[in-house]
């Protein structure tokens, strides 16, 4: 009993004297020693969480870094032979060739046309279909018209392009009426007059139900009390989803605006590359088509990883360049 | 308590109405006209348009369709692949997802990071060609499985689900001594039900519905999906050899081309166009669980 109690007063002044004379340096050196210490002792009786993420870690590091790695050949002029790093360093070479191309003003300025149209007519027509179906009172009905708008969602890329070939060749159901109306058929899909406008109009056939979900969601969150208060006030429909509706969907549009801005650059080659025809190449051709052609038909790996990479540069600077303006607009409240 | 509207609120509904009436029927005519096509002679079809003669209508589209090895081989390929796709990469997203969702867990910021990179820069179609082509991949079925099946947003909405789950179930668990391994399995999987079938069915459409991959990677024609079937009928107007017998036949199956067409965009399509409306629940809880971050 005697030495318990001498144990404990005994440590308890050694502690109190101990925690004087340190300075507060020492205690965080201290406090990071065992914070290393937790972290071990965590890793150790939780192996099992690094056994679960670590497909998806193996995974990610063989299918996207290891290419982050090998886009080193856009430098260099890659032969099988020697492999990666013993490909000739060639630096800037294939970008240079690629810039000063008569194919670069042209491929370039198709797929920023095709996007940026693409975004300004695509863009405002999901937010207006859901204010549209946000007025409709009868659930039932506003659940159907939701069912048949959503549905092309589901139809493949593929088969979109393949009803564009049967619909707009000579022969089909549209060209049936434009030879009632101009007297002779048109050759839509071989006419690069009319490549942008068929894949954008039918991009928002495809999507523009989907995209809109969203944009409902976020309708269907406003409070009813805003608009009994405007009625109230003696505003009518109109100016109701003008002022209330419309600033709801403010920062959802926000955002979507930014990650399709952003990606501008980045329209995807599947669609484009199915509706390409030797005819309509010199609207059709984008950057993704043209990488795809030259690396994987052609086979030159090299000058095709540098336009890519080119590519993705252009993407990421758009990425950042765009939130810095929405944040601006949007009192701080950007993407990230 | 409802607004009760004036005149010009009226009139403003009615009109909304009937341009919502006009959008449905833009999405749904052509689709009707597809269903109805792939039913008529090519002949009848191309003189008349669509008649309400019924001796102008047949089957013969979707026989030939049906009977067509090549159509059959990659309708079985694309189940094939969308199942085998959708089970690695639902099971990948959710096992990533999990330990991401632990507050202590040691590597967290590490492995976001890691992850989230790629989401805005990546190697491009090259060099990611370049790697599968190296593990020896081409030409089989890994290389349609694999590189696809890392998808970050995925392991965020997994991670965003699973940080909704209360901490409390696997607390007690732990103290009654479970250990993770049990609570993952025997807590948390058996809540994550919605979320599985989220990630599922988003998997199995993208999968289903996808041709490039499969373009690039595979060769031999026999693991050719539908979608690269498909877009031979459609957009390369090939016809395959072994629909073809004789000569008549030859000229009979360039005369019915187009009802081939048709009836290959109705049975394609057909499946997931059905099924939809019984998820479309999920689909649009996909949407706005994507959309939380």
């Amino acid at each position: 009993m005697f030495a318990l109690n001498i144990v404990f007063t005994g440590s308890g002044v050694i502690e109190v004297q101990e925690t004087w004379r340190k300075p507060s340096v020492g205690i965080g050196v201290a406090r990071r020693r065992e914070g290393i210490k937790d972290k071990l002792r965590f890793m150790k009786s939780n192996y099992f969480l690094y056994l679960l993420i670590a497909p998806a870690f193996l995974l990610t590091i063989i299918f996207k870094y290891v290419p982050m790695y090998g886009v080193i050949i856009a430098f260099k002029d890659f032969s099988y032979s020697k492999g990666i790093l013993g490909s000739e360093f060639v630096g800037f070479k294939h970008f240079a060739e690629f810039l000063n191309s008569p194919n670069f003003e042209v491929i370039f300025m198709n797929t920023l046309k095709l996007s940026a149209y693409g975004l300004l007519l695509g863009f405002p027509i999901p937010i207006i279909l859901a204010l549209m179906l946000n007025q409709l009172r009868k659930a039932a009905a506003k659940k159907n018209i939701q069912l048949i708008l959503y549905a092309p969602n589901f139809i493949s890329v593929v088969v979109i392009v393949g009803m564009l070939f049967v619909f707009l060749s000579p022969t089909g159901p549209i060209n049936k009426i434009v030879t009632l109306m101009a007297g002779h058929p048109i050759t839509f899909m071989s006419d690069p007059e009319y490549f942008r406008a068929i894949y954008i109009l039918s991009g928002i056939w495809q999507t523009a139900g989907w995209s809109s979900i969203i944009f409902v969601a976020a309708l269907a969150a406003v409070d009813p009390e805003l608009h009994h208060a405007a009625n109230i006030d003696g505003a009518n429909l109109l100016q109701r989803i003008w002022h209330i509706d419309l600033p709801a969907l403010k920062p959802v549009m926000a955002i979507l605006f930014i990650l399709s801005a952003g990606g501008i650059m980045a329209i995807g080659h599947e669609k484009a590359f199915l509706m390409q025809t030797a005819l309509n190449i010199p609207t059709s051709e984008i950057i993704a088509t043209y990488v795809y052609k030259v690396g994987l038909k052609s086979g030159d790996y090299s000058y095709s990883a540098a336009i890519g990479l080119f590519n993705s540069i252009i993407n990421i600077i758009l990425l950042v360049l765009v939130n810095s303006v929405v944040k601006k607009l949007n009192e701080g409240d950007g993407l990230y | 308590m409802n607004i009760k509207p004036t005149r010009l609120d009226r009139a403003v509904l009615a009109i909304n109405l009937c341009l919502l009436v006009l959008a449905v029927l833009v999405v749904i005519i052509p689709l009707i006209y597809v269903v109805i096509a792939s039913f008529m002679e090519p002949t009848a079809l191309l003189n008349k348009g669509i008649s309400l003669n019924l001796a102008d209508y047949s089957v013969q589209g979707y026989k030939l369709i049906l009977g067509n090895e090549a159509m059959l081989r990659g309708f079985v390929n694309a189940v094939y692949y969308s199942v085998a796709f959708t089970a690695v990469t639902v099971i990948v997203s959710l096992f990533a997802g999990y330990p991401l969702a632990v507050d202590k867990f040691v590597g967290k910021t590490f492995f976001m990071t890691l992850f989230i990179i790629t989401m805005f820069f990546g190697g491009g179609l090259i060099p990611t060609f370049l790697v599968v082509k190296e593990l020896g991949m081409l030409n089989t079925p890994w290389a349609i499985i694999l590189p696809a099946a890392i998808n970050v947003w995925n392991i965020i909405l997994a991670r965003t689900f699973f940080k909704g789950i209360p901490k409390e179930l696997s607390e007690a668990a732990k103290v009654d001594g479970a250990s993770e391994l049990r609570i993952f399995l025997g807590i948390v999987l058996p809540l994550s039900k919605p979320i599985i079938f989220v990630l599922a069915l988003y998997a199995f459409v993208g999968q289903w519905n996808s041709y490039f991959d499969a373009m690039i990677y595979l060769e031999d024609q026999k693991l050719y999906p539908l979608q690269l079937v498909l877009r031979s009928i459609l957009i390369q107007n090939q016809v395959d050899p072994s629909m073809i017998t004789d000569r008549t036949a030859m000229a009979e199956m360039k005369r019915l081309s187009e009802m081939i067409k048709y009836a290959s965009i109705v049975i394609s399509s057909l499946p997931l166009l059905v099924m939809y409306p019984f998820f479309q629940k999920y689909f649009e809880k996909g949407v706005m669980v994507g959309s939380l971050k």
